[in-house]
Formats: structure tokens, C-alpha cells, sequence
């Protein structure tokens, strides 16, 4: 087991941040290229998220693996979500004007093996993210 | 964040040299897009060569320029792309719209064999 948290200003400049943290921190497991791709891509996903539309001045991340199961949690204190549903739908956005593609939800997904969310209006967000990473010979 | 631009007959080639995310693909929208006003381009050639991280940011990025150039009876090609961004390239749906090649040299070609 070993765990760490990150907590970061809500600003876009931290997005890639989050990237290198996350990489670092799981690179002990020895994770695959295409692990760290997916692991880096839905990390990337979720703390954009929180950024865009918590509206909470920090972000944090905390980080944990027990044996080769990863656990994200990217949390804010922001706005949160008012139709959890609505939002992982595929295309969703509330930010059409920024060019949002709605995907965010579907690439964690298709990424990590289990995506939770938990939020309401009001009381911030936080997405779990779970990855078991394949042994390595 | 580098971004190479080149004009290439009725083609804008946009070259960017980054990790494309929400930080980034805003900066190489507002760039990509003066150029391309300032242009007679029809067509817009994103080279993802140089990326070595590109997530969904990327792809609302990509769609844009893919209406910018349509909007001038143009279309848009991405060529040079990775394994992972052609993962999200298929997930996102852009596959259905936007063509892809392997070369810069294979979407000129693209260009010059169109029939409009």
C-alpha cells in the first residue's frame, strides 16, 4: 500500500501536472506503455473536468495502490453535478462555446476498469478511478 | 508549445510539437484559425506526428478546424497519428468524418485527387 495527495490551483497549466504526478508515482509497479497511456489519459480527463467546470480554487488528487490496483480520486469543492446521468452520457457538454467534445466521461471509461462518481449540486465532485494493472513477467 | 504552419496550395498544414489537452488545444486553436483566415486555404492538414499525448481536448479541437475548413468547401486531414490517439480517434467517432493517411505527402495526394 502507499498513497499520495496532491493538491493543486484549479488552473489549466496544472492539467499536465496531474499527468506527470500520476506517472511518476505508479512508475514504481512497472507499468506497461499502454497502462500509463490509459492511466495518464483519464487522470488528464478528470482533473480537466474539475477545472473547467468545479469552479473551486483547488483540486486535489489523492493516489493509492494496494498490490497492482491503482486508485485515483480527483476531487473538488466546486459547483458539482446536478445529473450525474445526464453528464457520462457520450457528446454531454455544458461547454459547447469551448469547443468541449462531451468525452471525458466515455475516455475514463474506456481507460480505467471502474469509473465512480460522486457529487451534488453544491458539494463538489469526486471521481474514483480504478485501473488493476496486468503482471509483468 | 511549437507549432509549425505552412501553406501548401489550397492546404494549411498545422504541424503542433506538444501534449495536446485543455491547456494547450486552446492556444493551437486561436493559432491554427488566424492563420487559416488569413489564408485563401480550403483545406486544413493536422500533422499529430510530434504529439505524444493528445486527450479529449484534442478531439474538440480537432472538430473545429474540421467546421472551419468545411465551412470553405474544404476538408480536414490528420495524418501521423499514434496508436493511443488512434484509440481515441475511434472511440470519439471522429473516424466516420474526418480522413485519416499516414503521411503529409498521402493527404496532399488526397487533396489534388478530389473531384471538386
Amino acid at each position: 500500500m502507499n498513497k499520495i495527495c496532491v493538491k493543486m490551483e484549479s488552473l489549466p497549466e496544472n492539467i499536465s501536472f496531474a499527468r506527470v504526478a500520476v506517472t511518476a508515482f505508479i512508475s514504481s509497479l512497472d507499468p506497461s506503455v499502454d497502462e500509463v497511456s490509459d492511466i495518464k489519459t483519464a487522470v488528464s480527463e478528470g482533473v480537466t473536468n474539475a477545472v473547467i467546470h468545479g469552479g473551486a480554487d483547488y483540486v486535489s488528487m489523492n493516489l493509492s495502490y494496494l498490490d497492482r490496483t491503482i486508485i485515483i480520486e480527483i476531487a473538488d469543492t466546486g459547483v458539482g453535478i446536478e445529473d450525474i446521468e445526464a453528464a457520462r452520457q457520450p457528446l454531454f457538454t455544458t461547454k459547447e462555446d469551448m469547443e468541449r467534445s462531451g468525452l471525458g466521461f466515455t475516455v475514463m471509461e474506456s481507460f480505467m476498469d471502474d469509473v465512480k462518481v460522486e457529487s451534488a449540486p453544491g458539494e463538489g465532485t469526486t471521481v474514483t478511478l480504478t485501473k488493476t494493472l496486468k503482471n509483468r513477467e | 508549445m511549437g507549432l509549425k504552419i505552412e501553406i501548401m496550395g489550397t492546404a494549411l498544414l498545422a504541424q503542433p510539437d506538444c501534449e495536446i489537452d485543455h491547456h494547450s488545444a486552446e492556444r493551437l486553436r486561436a493559432q491554427i484559425d488566424a492563420a487559416f483566415e488569413k489564408s485563401s486555404c480550403r483545406h486544413i492538414i493536422l500533422d499529430f506526428s510530434k504529439i505524444s499525448f493528445m486527450d479529449s481536448s484534442g478531439i474538440g479541437m480537432v472538430i473545429g478546424r474540421y467546421k472551419n475548413a468545411e465551412k470553405r468547401g474544404g476538408r480536414l486531414y490528420i495524418t501521423g497519428m499514434n496508436g493511443d490517439m488512434g484509440r481515441l480517434y475511434n472511440i470519439s467517432g471522429l473516424a466516420k468524418i474526418i480522413t485519416r493517411t499516414d503521411t503529409v505527402e498521402d493527404a496532399l495526394e488526397a487533396i489534388t485527387n478530389r473531384r471538386d
